[in-house]
């Protein structure tokens, strides 16, 4: 009988955040243990653990998971969030990918020299307001369902939410324009496993600060 | 005029969706023809390696894109990831199975992206699978596949790689 996930990465949000997210509103109860120095890596890399040299590194149904996306992926099939059928598991990989973009510009604000992170900061806001946001916008719209695909809560809708949320913490007005995604943060935010979540003692993760990203530095080298 | 979901390429329109996201439409085409692997586990372990595959792949792509100056080290990076990071998986999980394919004992398209791999990788630095044998047959045996056989014949859809003299006109298209 499987025990607990377990995750292996730093006590910040990298890479791992979005795999928290899934995990909680999946209602999955899971374990970390946490990468605080260089050593802790070198142990996991000479232990043979890391596929691929890298973490997120998630153990799970006896496996030793690593790469993001295939982790996410497990878990959303495993947990019914992956769609019925091939056609709207093609939707929410779409959707999905577009998240892991937006997400993907932010995450490294904070290891760029203040003259870059302005610039890429009102390239975020630019990106969010006119290529990302606008699309759930007008998904919900044309069905006017409460979730994105499948008139189901799935992984894009929970991908959607923790991107949104972070993008409020780029710009808290970031929402003004779009009414249904307003509407959909409240929902979704209120779904019992992420309402949860959202409430402090969870296993989510505050935004990166100095000291971290300082120790993310030594930690990996960069 | 719409087509485009999120305004970038690649975009394909399939079964009556107009699909953009890379990840997206190979995870549609895989599931859909049959080399996804055949439960939840097999797909793990399909996923897991290529998206190592894909990280490998990027290097690659980018080569062609860097400046003069920087071209030497990047191909030293290159060398260095395919041959300490990635080949030696792929040579270990070929080793300890001891099967032909990557995954299951059956053609899934981690072997077809490995394959794509190794080819570009050898683009880069011909004899860059030099120190691994299995991976040599595993190119040998996966590339005479009859439907691949044949995309690697002339004649085919494959496309060349990217010449430095057309590089400014595709940076044009996109910027």
């Amino acid at each position: 009988m499987a025990g607990k996930p377990k995750l292996h990465y730093p006590s910040g949000r990298g890479k791992m955040e979005s795999i928290r997210w899934l995990l909680a509103a999946a209602g999955v109860e899971f374990e970390e243990e946490f990468i605080e120095k260089k050593e802790d890596l070198e142990k996991l890399r000479n232990g043979g653990s890391l596929l691929f040299q890298q973490v997120p590194l998630v153990e799970i149904d006896g496996m030793k998971m690593v790469q993001t996306r295939a982790i996410l992926s497990y878990i959303a099939a495993k947990y019914n969030l992956y769609g019925k059928d091939l056609k709207e598991r093609a939707w929410i990989d779409m959707y999905v990918e577009g998240t892991t973009d937006l997400m993907g510009m932010i995450m490294p604000l904070p290891l760029q020299p203040s003259d870059t992170r302005e610039k890429n900061l009102a390239l975020i806001i630019e990106r969010a307001t006119t290529r990302y946001f606008p699309v759930y916008e007008k998904a919900l719209k044309d069905h006017g369902h409460d979730y994105l695909v499948g008139n189901k809560l799935s992984w894009a809708d929970i991908h959607l939410l923790e991107a949104i949320l972070m993008t409020e913490e780029c710009k808290p007005d970031i929402l003004s324009a779009f009414p249904l995604l307003q509407a959909f943060k409240g929902r979704i935010s209120n779904v019992p496993t992420i309402k949860k979540f959202l409430q402090p003692g969870s296993k989510r993760k505050p935004p990166p600060d100095e000291k971290y990203i300082a120790n993310v530095r030594k930690i990996f080298n960069f | 005029d719409g087509s485009l979901l999120f305004q970038q390429v690649p975009m394909v329109e399939i079964d009556g969706m107009k699909m953009v996201q890379t990840r997206a439409i190979l995870n549609y085409i895989a599931s859909k023809y049959n080399l996804y692997g055949k439960d939840l586990k097999e797909r793990a372990l399909i996923d897991m390696y290529v998206e190592g595959i894909v990280d490998l792949n990027e290097l690659l792509m980018h080569h062609t894109f860097q400046p003069a100056d920087k071209k030497e080290q990047h191909l030293a990076t290159i060398v260095d990831k395919s041959t300490n990071r990635y080949f030696p998986v792929f040579e270990k999980v070929l080793k300890d199975q001891g099967q032909d394919f990557l995954v299951g004992n059956r053609l899934s398209r981690a072997d077809v992206q490995l394959l794509e791999t190794l080819l570009m990788a050898e683009e880069c630095k011909p004899d860059i699978l030099a120190k691994f044998p299995l991976l040599q047959s595993f190119k040998a045996r996966t590339s005479n596949i009859p439907t691949i056989k044949k995309f690697l014949q002339p004649g085919s859809q494959r496309k060349p790689p990217l010449q430095e003299k057309d590089v400014p006109r595709v940076m044009k298209i996109f910027h």
